[in-house]
Formats: structure tokens, sequence, C-alpha cells
């Protein structure tokens, strides 16, 4: 009797795994501990890919855990008279338990590519927004500027301050000074690492405006923690109200390079 | 189903007596001494061996671990017991050290532990027992590939104490940070000597494949076809094969790290480099270099970490549910298909690395492919119980714990496969959850369902059985307590090692959550001492078990325990397949391999009238 308690006992700790695992998976959003919320075009593919594969595993998890805790619980030496049953495999069960989910899983990886050339294949035509430059530990940002092209003396820097308009594609070539870097975007559902000696094109859609957290997903060195940037998605109307602002303050502490040319002359 | 014919030729039932140990007199003294205990050739002593220094330095891997967890919860404030340790910094953590932490703990955790206990401790202590062989085929390398851990033990161990503190790149090293002094305190010579530790462990792992390779093909006994092998062999034989293609790679990729340190080579850095306003030596290389030929090696290194507990659960999982295993064929088939895909899902590393995305779809196909061989062993796993006579010993809850586990860690690994559900949580805690389910929760219980089920014929002792249940207990709670709410840490996209991740406005409410599974780890890192004690205890004041406490079939079991020197005191010769448990007809209910067939049948016979 004890030994059957025992059985018991330790089929229902395994019980215990799907029913808390899917429970904790159940609370987590109502708790706020979930997907933080998504401002981007894209990201709703992204989320609901997700959401597939949660639903599929879950199935999964569940079929498979109930059934390792019905066998312990039916199958307990303490609950069995007579001998085990002799069975040395089905050809039959392995053939199906091989093709189901090996067409599944081909169907999952078939379905996932479009999302992702989405996101990391067609690039846009445009050049780029603004360049985001990352170093130990910051994201210098470097914006064309009244001319439109990178790489000339009307460039506008800044760091850490991001500011992105809203319903229309952006690219941001991503680089690297030093190390591995990563610049993730949680709410814009982008990640992408900034490697040294690479030029990388990053694009998105942002459909909602708000202030929302550049993190660094790259181990970069003892200061990754704190390696912050913050970006801010407008209208197309303040965004240029914007940068015309920060483009006055870089002019006015910042003299443009021919004066200090002359400065330097005299 | 009948048990397979027998094949080989039985020249005697009983070969004649090995008479090995009587060769061995004692001769007294320091030097037999050192000879027996210390430079010992026998694969038991050698096994042993390992798996004492493995478990030190899981104590020590699981130390780090609380650390880490410890600033992950609680950011900047006194750390106990050890803040005293650094008084110059007020008792708290600094960023630097918080960042050693985990690359240290990583790196003991999985070169000195998971691959050293699973190849060196268990496949040393088991491929000669369970195939019937007096030791290895090289018993020389085999000293040697336990002694070449010493001085990696030595790297990793005093490189804690060298200026800038021990490696803190990551446990993957990658380069500019790992490769440019300049980059972080600790890219000096702490750096240097992980990089030589971890040298040191691949020529160890190298010694111990060529001859566990040269073993298993070469030393089976009389009657020992390849498919009459325990999946633990079979498991030990392709991880083998596995690590001597593989471990080139690495070494090579790390010497080429060592140049770029040391002789100022480029191989991974790239033209005009500034770190912290150093120049970061000739240029001309590529960092994603290093990320390719590191995966080259560690892909089919996640492997390596967690076949041979999968061959070792096949075999304990029959023992006690005292049926034959399901599938035995298709079991060997997956692992097999494991370990020949596992050489080309390594891009799936770097799906963000800026690795071309073209290159990143082929990658997820593989990726989402290697998931099959697992599906099918969870499947013949669950076969195997379905229908048996299931005992919950110690060990049994370990094994189905880790079936149990492993469910999680493998479905958990198919949201990463998928490039772009992996664009948000890559690098988060997604990944975190995912790893530690398939290496902690799933072969760590691997490990102990091993541990309490062969330190029998170890030790010749058996471990006490409800400390062993409580520890298996508190363990199984602790461990999804501190894993399980990592997948939803990761959901949030909160990013791995950082020091301190409360002042981003996405992550700064998830310091309850962190807590909680801070408290779970102590938990879990507590009941180890059970363990612990129950271990030494019941190595000297255990009940003596007698040849074969668990009635199992495979060879190990017909020799003493623990087993004297050359193994067999007589010459096993295998008459059939290491699961025949409850066949129909037979009184006991289990036949081991070295039952002659002629009692079976007769037993058979007898039953039948």
């Amino acid at each position: 009797m004890g030994k059957r308690l025992a059985g018991i006992f330790w089929s229902l700790l395994f019980l215990a795994v799907p029913v808390l695992g899917v429970a904790t998976f159940a609370i987590a959003p109502a708790y706020d501990h979930w997907l933080p919320k998504d401002v981007s075009e894209h990201g709703a593919s992204i989320d609901s890919l997700f959401y597939f594969i949660l639903a599929l595993t879950g199935v999964v998890f569940v079929v498979t855990e109930v059934l390792l805790f019905w066998f312990m619980w039916k199958y307990d030496e303490a609950k069995q008279q007579g001998q085990a049953t002799y069975i040395q495999g089905s050809h039959t069960l392995e053939v199906v338990w091989t093709i189901i989910p090996a067409a599944t899983l081909l169907f999952l990886a078939i379905y996932q590519m479009n999302a992702w050339a989405d996101v990391k294949m067609r690039r846009p035509a445009m050049s780029p927004t603004v360049e985001v430059v990352a170093r130990q530990f910051e994201w210098r940002l470097r914006y064309p500027g009244r001319d439109g092209t990178l790489g000339t003396a009307d460039d506008l820097f800044l760091v850490n301050d991001l500011h992105l308009p809203i319903d229309e594609d952006v690219l941001v070539q991503l680089k690297s000074m030093d190390v591995l870097h990563s610049f993730f975007l949680p709410n814009v559902r982008i990640k992408q690492d900034a490697v040294p000696g690479m030029k990388i094109p990053v694009w998105f859609k942002a459909r909602e405006a708000g202030e929302f957290d550049i993190v660094c997903a790259e181990l970069c060195g003892w200061g990754h923690y704190k390696m912050k940037g913050r970006v801010t998605f407008e209208p197309r109307a303040a965004f240029d109200a914007w940068l015309e602002r920060k483009y006055a303050e870089q002019g006015a502490t910042q003299p443009p390079p021919e004066a200090a040319d002359m400065a330097a002359a005299e | 189903m009948t048990p397979p014919p027998v094949t080989a030729t039985p020249v005697v039932e009983h070969g004649p007596a090995v008479g090995h140990a009587a060769g061995h007199a004692p001769q007294g003294g320091l030097s037999h001494f050192l000879s027996t205990y210390v430079f010992s050739k026998d694969h038991k002593v050698i096994g042993l061996q390992f798996l004492f220094s493995t478990l030190l330095w899981f104590l020590i891997g699981g130390l780090l671990a609380l650390a880490v967890r410890w600033q992950v919860a609680w950011p900047w404030s006194d750390v106990p017991v050890i803040g005293k340790l650094f008084a110059q910094e007020g008792g708290q953590m600094s960023p630097e050290f918080y960042t050693m932490l985990f690359t240290m703990h990583a790196s003991v955790m999985i070169f000195l532990v998971i691959i050293p206990i699973l190849a060196g401790a268990f496949g040393n202590f088991l491929i000669p027992l369970m195939i019937g062989a007096d030791d290895m085929a090289f018993p020389t390398l085999n000293m040697l590939s336990y002694w070449f851990m010493w001085p990696a033990f030595a790297c990793f161990g005093a490189s804690f104490f060298v200026e800038g503190g021990a490696a803190s790149g990551g446990w993957t090293s990658y380069p500019t940070l790992s490769t440019n002094p300049a980059s972080s305190p600790a890219s000096g010579m702490g750096q240097t000597l992980w990089l030589l530790g971890l040298t040191f462990v691949g020529v160890s792992s190298m010694l111990g494949s060529v001859n566990y390779m040269t073993t298993i093909i070469l030393m089976r006994a009389p009657g020992m076809t390849m498919f009459r092998l325990p999946m633990t062999i079979w498991a030990m034989f392709i991880t083998a094969i596995l690590q001597a293609f593989a471990l080139p790679v690495l070494t090579a990729a790390g010497f080429m790290q060592l140049s770029d340190r040391m002789l100022g080579t480029g191989f991974f850095s790239p033209e005009g480099n500034v770190v912290n306003n150093a120049i970061a030596g000739a240029g001309g290389g590529q960092p994603l270099l290093w990320q390719h030929l590191f995966w080259f090696y560690s892909h089919p290194a996640v492997y390596i970490m967690i076949l041979p507990a999968m061959g070792m659960v096949s075999d304990i999982l029959t023992v006690f549910a005292r049926k034959p295993l399901f599938g035995y064929r298709p079991m060997v088939y997956s692992i097999a298909g494991i370990a020949g895909l596992g050489f080309i899902v390594w891009g799936h590393h770097m799906f963000m690395s800026g690795m071309n995305p073209a290159l990143g779809i082929t990658f997820m196909v593989s990726t989402m492919m290697i998931a099959l061989p697992s599906a099918v062993k969870t499947f013949n796993w669950l076969g195997t119980l379905w229908g048996g006579k299931i005992q919950f010993t110690t060990s049994m809850l370990f094994a189905l714990s880790f079936v149990s586990m492993f469910i999680i860690g493998g479905l958990s690994g198919i949201f990463m496969a998928a490039t772009p559900v992996d664009i948000f949580i890559h690098d988060t805690y997604f990944i975190v959850a995912h790893f530690h389910y398939v290496l902690f929760a799933g072969t760590a219980m691997g490990v102990w369902a091993a541990i309490y089920f062969w330190f029998p014929k170890m030790f010749g002792r058996t471990m006490n059985e409800f400390w062993g249940k409580v520890h298996f207990f508190l363990t199984f709670i602790f461990l999804n307590g501190t894993f399980f709410t990592m997948h939803i840490l990761g959901a949030v996209g909160f990013p791995r090692r950082l020091a301190d991740a409360y002042h981003y406005e996405t992550f700064h409410h998830l310091q309850p959550m962190n807590a909680f599974m801070t408290y779970c780890a102590i938990g879990m890192v507590a009941t180890q001492v059970i363990f612990a004690a129950n271990f030494i205890y019941s190595m000297f004041w255990g009940p003596l078990a007698g040849r074969n406490p668990w009635n199992a079939n495979t060879l190990e079991w017909t020799a003493p325990s623990p087993p004297g020197h050359g193994n067999f005191d007589y010459q096993p010769i295998v008459h059939r397949g290491p699961y025949e448990y409850s066949v129909p007809g037979v009184e006991k209910d289990h036949l081991m391999q070295t039952d002659p067939p002629n009692a079976a049948a007769a037993a058979a016979a007898a039953a039948a009238h």
C-alpha cells in the first residue's frame, strides 16, 4: 500500500509539470510579464509566429507530459499483476512518429521564411536615414544633415538619443567601432549585431509615436548593462522640427569646419 | 517477438578465469600507492578520478551561478559571505566581476564538468565493463587524458587570481572583446589562461575519444555484436566520433585567437579597429570567422553534452520498467542522425550576427530537422514505459525527470530555430532557459540517475534511497522554479549577461520574479548537501550491493562490485541483446547478456509444460 502511495505521489509530481507549466504561461500576460508592446509594422508577423510555435509546442508538451504521467500512474509496479509487456518496438509507430513530426517541422521552417526575408533580406531602396555606430558603451548617431548624404561636413552628430519618423520606412546603417554589440529595439522586434569592419543595414517601419528603449544585446564588456539608448518615434513634421532644433544646437556649440579652419589660421 | 538468435561462436559457456588480480600482488610502499590510486592506468580508477574532479568543479560552478543570480536579483547589494573578500569594493559586486562570474560559470560547467563527467567519468568507467573488456585499448593514453585535465584546472583556477581577473568575454569568447587586451580588464592574462585551459581540455578529450572508438570497435567480448551494445555504449561511441571530428577546429581556432593576442596577427580583427583608443592589432581579419569556427565545434559539443546522458537514461529506463527498449534500432539511428545533422546546424547561433541572412534560411531548415531524431527518441522512451512494471527508485526518478525536462528543452529550441522569432528572443533569457533545460534539467539529472544507478558497481555499496528521493524531489522543484520562469523573462525580451537591467523601462518590473528565481537557485544548491552527504556516507558505510542489485542485464553486472583489476573473473560471452526483460515463458524477469541460451530455452520449455 505504501508503495502504491509513493507511485501516486511521484506520478502527480510529474503531472504538475504540464499543469504548472501551462498555468505559468497563462498567468504571465496578466501581470505584464509578456511580450512588450509592439509598434512596428513587421512585428505582428513575428509575434504571430511566436504564438503559432507556442500553440504547437504547447500541444506536444501537454500530450507527451500527460502520457508520461499516465504511464507512471498506470504501470506502477505496485499496481501491476504479472510481468511487463514484452515488446521491442513497432515499425508502424516508428514510421508514424517520424513522418508526422518531419512534415510538421519542415512546414514550420518554410512557414517562417517570408517573415525573415521581410525583416532581413528585402531591403528598401533608399539611402540611410541614420547611421548608428556602436561603441563601448554608447550609441553614436549620425544623421545625413540637410544635404541628405552621410559622410559630408553637415552631418548631425548625437549620442543615445535616436529620433525616427513614423509611418515610413527607415534605414539604419549599423556599424561598430570597437567590439561586438547588438542593436535591440524590443518594441520594434528588431535585433542586429553590430560588427567591427561591417556595415549592416537594418530597416523597419514604426506605426505609433512614443519613446522606447534601445538595448545592447551582445556582450560588449564591463559596461554592457548600461549601454542604453532611447528611440523616439514621431510624425514626420515633429521629426523634421526636432532635426532642425538639433542642427541649430550643433551649430551653436560647435563651429562649422570652415570657421574652425579660419580660427586656426589666425 | 523472440530474442535475436545467437550469431557469435560461444567457445565455452564460461571462459577461463581471468587472473589479472593475482598478477598484481600488492608490493607496498609509496610507488604502489601512486601507481594504483594516482597514476593508475586502470579505466575504473581513471573514471572515478574524473568523477571526483568534475563533481568538485560542479560545486564551484554552482557557487559561481549563485553569485550571478545574486547580482541579477538584487543588483549592487552587498553580497553575503563572499562580499567580505571584496572589502575594497564595499562588499558589492563590480560589473567587471559580474561579467567574469557568468563567463567562468559557463566555462567551468561546460569544459570542466559536463563534457568530462560524461565522457571522462562514465565513458571510462562503463565502456570496458559494458562491452566485456578487461580495460581500454590504450591505458596509458587513458591515464594521460585525465592528467591533461590538471593543467586545464590550473589555468582556469589560476585565472581568478591574475591581474584583471579571469576571462570575462563570455564562454563564447567572441572577438574583438576577447582578442584586444584594451577592450576589458580581464582580456589580458585571464583570457590567455582561458584559451590555454581550453586547449588542455581539448587534448584530454581527444585522447579519450581515440581510446573509446578503438576500444568499442576492437575489444568487445565474444558475441557482443554492434547491435547488441547497450545504448550507453552507442551514445559514447558516437560522441567519441563527434569529438574527434569537431575538436581540431576549436583547437585551431583557439591557437588563432592566442596568436592574435600574443603575436600580433589579425585573424579576427578588421582593419582600423580601435578599442578604448588603442589600435587593435594588424587588422585584415573578420570577427565572424571566430564565430563560425567556434560554433563548428561548440554546436556538436552541445550533443557531446547530451547524447551520453540519453544513452544512460535509455538503459536505466529499461531496467526499472522491466521492459525491452522500445525501438532499439531507431534509437541508434536517431543518435547517429543527431550526430550527422549536428555538423550542419552551427549557423543557428549566428542568425543575428551579420552573417548573410540567406544562410540563415538554410540553417533554419537543418536546425528544424534536428528536432526530429530528438522527437523520435522521446517517443521511444515513452514507448519503453508503456506496458512496463515501473519501480520508482531514485535512479529511475532522475531518469524519468530527464525525459520530462528534455521535452521542455527540446521544444523551446524550436522557438530559436525559427529565424523571425529568434530576432526577438535571441540573447534573451529564453535561450538561457532553453540550454539550462537541456544541460541542467537534462544532462545533470541524467548524470544523477547514472550515479545512483552505477554507484553499487563503483563502490560495492548502494546509496541511501530515502535521502536520494529527498534529493531528487527538492532538486526537481527548485530547478523548475529557477529555470521555467526564465521562459517568461525571455518573452519580455529580458537580455542575458546584464549586470543590472532594471534601469530599462521595458524590464524595470521584472525584479520580483528574478528574486524568486534566485531563492529557488539557492535552494537548489543547498539541496546538493544532501547528495554530497549521501554519496560520501554510502561510499564507506552504505549497504553492500552484491554483483547485480538492480537485476539488470548488461555485462558490468556480471563482474564483482567493485570489479578488480581486469574487471571480470570469467571471460563474459554474450548471447543476446541487452534488453531481454520480462521475456514470456522465462521464470525470472530478466535474461542477462551472458545467460547461456540453453538455460533460457530449458526455462522456456519448463514453463511451457
